[in-house]
This record gives C-alpha cells, structure tokens and sequence, in this order.
C-alpha cells in the first residue's frame, strides 16, 4: 500500500468511472508524445505489410487499404503518461482484415508492430485479434494528422497508447514475444491500463 | 532511421521508494526544484527522469513524470524542476504544498532514449521548461571538465521566464529568447532560427531537442535546415501532463 501524502486530497469532486487507475480526463487536449522527430510520409509510396509467420506475406498501398471494408472505433484512449481522452472516434480497417488475408500459422502467438521510422512496440497476438485493433487513418471524421502518427497509425484502444504505434508500417507474427522501442526502456510489455502496467514489473 | 536505446531502465531502479524533500528553490516564478533525498541511491543518467507518485487518505493517486535536473554525482540527491500548470494537479500540489521535510514517493531513473552518455559531444537545444534534461547534460559536461563537449541553446519567452538564470550562462550557451530580449542583447527577440543554431552544429554527433510540441518540431525543422540528419535528432516531448 503507498504511503499517503501528506495535504494531499485528490480530485474533488465525482470521478470519471471510465478512468482507468491513476489517469485523468485530458478533455479537448489531444497530448502529442514521441522520441523521434516527426516524420512527413506521403501517402504515393506508403505501405502496409503483414510479414512473418504467415501463410502469405501481404503488403497494401494507400488506394489498396482504402478498398478494404472500413471499421470504425468509439471510445476511449490511454496514454501511460496518465491522460485518457473519451469519445474519439477513429475510422480505418480492422486488423482482423488484415490478419484474414495473410493468415497467421499456428505457430503465430505474438506481433511486433513497426513504424516508417524505426519505431517497434509487441503485443500479443491476441491483443489485436477478434476486434480489438485497428489501423486507423481518420480521427474524429478529419485525416489524422502528422504528430498524431498520420497518415495512419495502429490502435489498439485497450491498451496504453503507446501500443498504437505512430506512422505504421506493418506487422511482424512471431512464434515468441521480444520487446519493442519502449518495452526495452523499461516500459511493461502489454501495458493494460487498468492493472495499472506501466513499466516492467508492475 | 535508428532508434537506438542509449541506456537501459533496470527492473530495481522500478521500485517505488519515498524520498525526503531537503530544499525547495524557485527557478521563475512559474518554476520550483526540488531537492530529494533518496534512501536507495541509483546513479542517473543525465536526460533520465522519475515518476513521482502522490497518494491521498482514500487511496487515490496521481502520478507524473519530471527530468532529473541534476548531474550524476553520486551523492543520492537529486534535484526535480517542476513548471507549475493551471489546473495540473500534481504540479499545483507540489508547488502549494510540498516543503522541506515532506516525504515524496518516487521510482527511477527511467528512460533509455533520451540520455546524455556523458563522453560524446552532442548540442542540446531546449524550449522553455524543456531545459531540464538539458541542463543535467551541462551541468554533467561543467563537472567533467569538459565543458566543451556539449552546446546549448535554450529558448525562452523573457529574461524572468530563463530556468538557471545564474548557473546557466557561459561560452557554451545561447540564449534565445522568443517575446522579450533584455537590453543589449545582441538578437532581437523571436523563435529559434537556422541563424540561432547553424554555428553551433557539428558533423557526427546527436542532437537533444527537448520542449513542447510545437516547440520540437520547430527545433527540428531548423536543424534539419542546418544540415543535421534527421536521424541524429533525438526528441523529448513535454505534454501538458499536470
């Protein structure tokens, strides 16, 4: 149990049911955090691929993605550095798309999402399968903006933020999990923003 | 482009424990240090920061994250600059509230990315509270003996808003400042240009940019104008994270 501090009260006031632990509502704030500079990625050569321990490897171009059937997320997003943000609404494709026309073997228990720029962050198969993870190209009905990871991102909602990784470039299916950019800086390697995962060991 | 850890976060450095605070210091009037004691001393790297923790009677907490402003020194102190933000509750507890003596429960030092390894010359270029990292990649280098190794450019709105006002100046800082530049300055007051940062950048090493957002990505496009590769830069983002 944490030792309390002292004159510290907390927020006053009903909280938020929909927060998870230890988050705040960042309202109409939108925060932007990444480590490398932003990058300009144009929409003509960009790419999305599914590789690894597939049946086949498949890549998208942008037009390619777009024919794809849409999927739309609502709802809530966690970042680890402790804002939330309720009622966004993203719209992009499901992964399961993605992952049906590549079909994962069995062997396939674990995914490292890359980025254009460098970027990896793992998640466990089954945290983007069955609905729960989206490559996401608009944001409350506008293209997503460069600082946000545009011209599209991962989303992977129930995770923390950082999971949704910026200017995605595809997936890697592995039969093992390994850590990712952050995962190897001491960040938790699932991140579940209501255990409260943040860093390694919680 | 690489994104390469320069570090590593061990598993212990993940444990909470509870620092005593030993002195209080305000840096603007917007800006307040804190020096902590800890009772599990871990040597940092300079750029790594700590999460501090605040628990209140009922159980609720709220937790942020705060840049080490400190060199490594291995005296088991270091020292936290906090920006005071409207409505940031952490922030407005920490500069209202907390006094010497009080106890603070904190875990680090964390972060592998943006760190200093205190050997390699590198230029640090800060906006506004994003000086704090910075100034522990200083004040490391100035203890050395090797202040040149590192330099900085730190951006800031007026003379009364320039974190470490009397610490900071020296032959490798500039000072840019954006709104009000004080008498005889040799710049009139504006955003960081190419002019700001083009002498000071040399070939082969990293570049520490650390600010606000907008603030980043300025800094970033005129480095890159400078002819510094984008893979060399190396960005701290602040959010407005209370």
């Amino acid at each position: 149990m944490a030792g309390i501090t002292r004159g510290f009260l907390g927020r006053r006031g009903e909280r938020d049911p929909r927060l998870p632990p230890g988050q705040y509502d960042a309202r109409d704030q939108w925060p932007v955090l990444h480590a490398e500079a932003t990058p300009r990625i144009s929409t003509d050569t960009w790419t999305f691929t599914v590789e690894g321990l597939v049946e086949h490897e498949v890549s998208w171009t942008w037009d390619e993605i777009h024919a794809l059937p849409r999927s739309r997320y609502d709802g809530a997003i966690h970042c680890v550095t402790t804002w939330s943000k309720f009622d966004m609404t993203f719209d992009g494709v499901s992964v399961d798309t993605l992952l049906e026309a590549a079909r994962p073997l069995p062997s396939a228990t674990h995914v490292m999402a890359v980025s254009h720029t460098g970027y990896t962050t793992n998640l466990p198969l089954a945290d983007v399968a069955d609905g729960k993870a989206w490559v996401v190209w608009d944001a409350d009905g506008a293209p997503l903006a460069v600082e946000h990871g545009g011209p599209a991102r991962l989303l992977v909602p129930h995770l923390y933020f950082w999971k949704s990784a910026k200017w995605v470039s595809g997936l890697r299916l592995m039969d093992h999990d390994e850590p990712g950019f952050w995962e190897r800086n001491g960040y938790h390697d699932r991140g579940d923003p209501w255990a409260e995962q943040r860093y390694q060991g919680d | 482009m690489t994104l390469t850890p320069g570090g590593t976060t061990h598993r212990r450095t993940l444990r909470w424990q509870t620092a005593r605070v030993l002195a209080v210091r305000d840096e603007t009037p917007r800006a307040r240090t804190f020096t902590l004691a800890l009772p599990e001393p871990r040597l940092h790297l300079a750029g790594q920061h700590y999460v501090l923790r605040l628990t209140a009677p009922d159980g609720y907490t709220a937790s942020r994250s705060y840049s080490v402003a400190s060199a490594p020194d291995g005296t088991g102190e270091i020292e936290l600059t906090v920006e005071r933000l409207e409505g940031g509750e952490v922030s407005e507890f920490l500069h209202d509230v907390v006094q010497p003596g009080d106890e603070l429960e904190v875990r680090g030092p964390i972060g592998g990315f943006f760190v200093w390894p205190g050997h390699a010359p590198a230029l640090l270029v800060g906006g506004g509270s994003g000086v704090v990292p910075l100034m522990a990649m200083l004040r490391q280098a100035r203890a050395s003996g090797h202040p040149d190794l590192v330099r900085l450019v730190v951006s800031a709105r007026s003379p009364g808003e320039l974190y470490y006002a009397e610490e900071l100046p020296g032959p490798e800082t500039v000072v840019v400042y954006t709104r009000q530049a004080p008498p005889g300055a040799g710049r009139t007051a504006g955003r960081i240009a190419v002019a700001d940062v083009a002498p000071l950048v040399r070939e082969g090493e990293d570049v520490y940019v650390c600010g606000s957002p907008g603030f980043a990505d300025a800094a970033t496009a005129v480095l890159m104008e400078a002819g510094v590769p984008v893979d060399r830069i190396r960005v701290e983002r602040f959010g407005p994270s209370g």
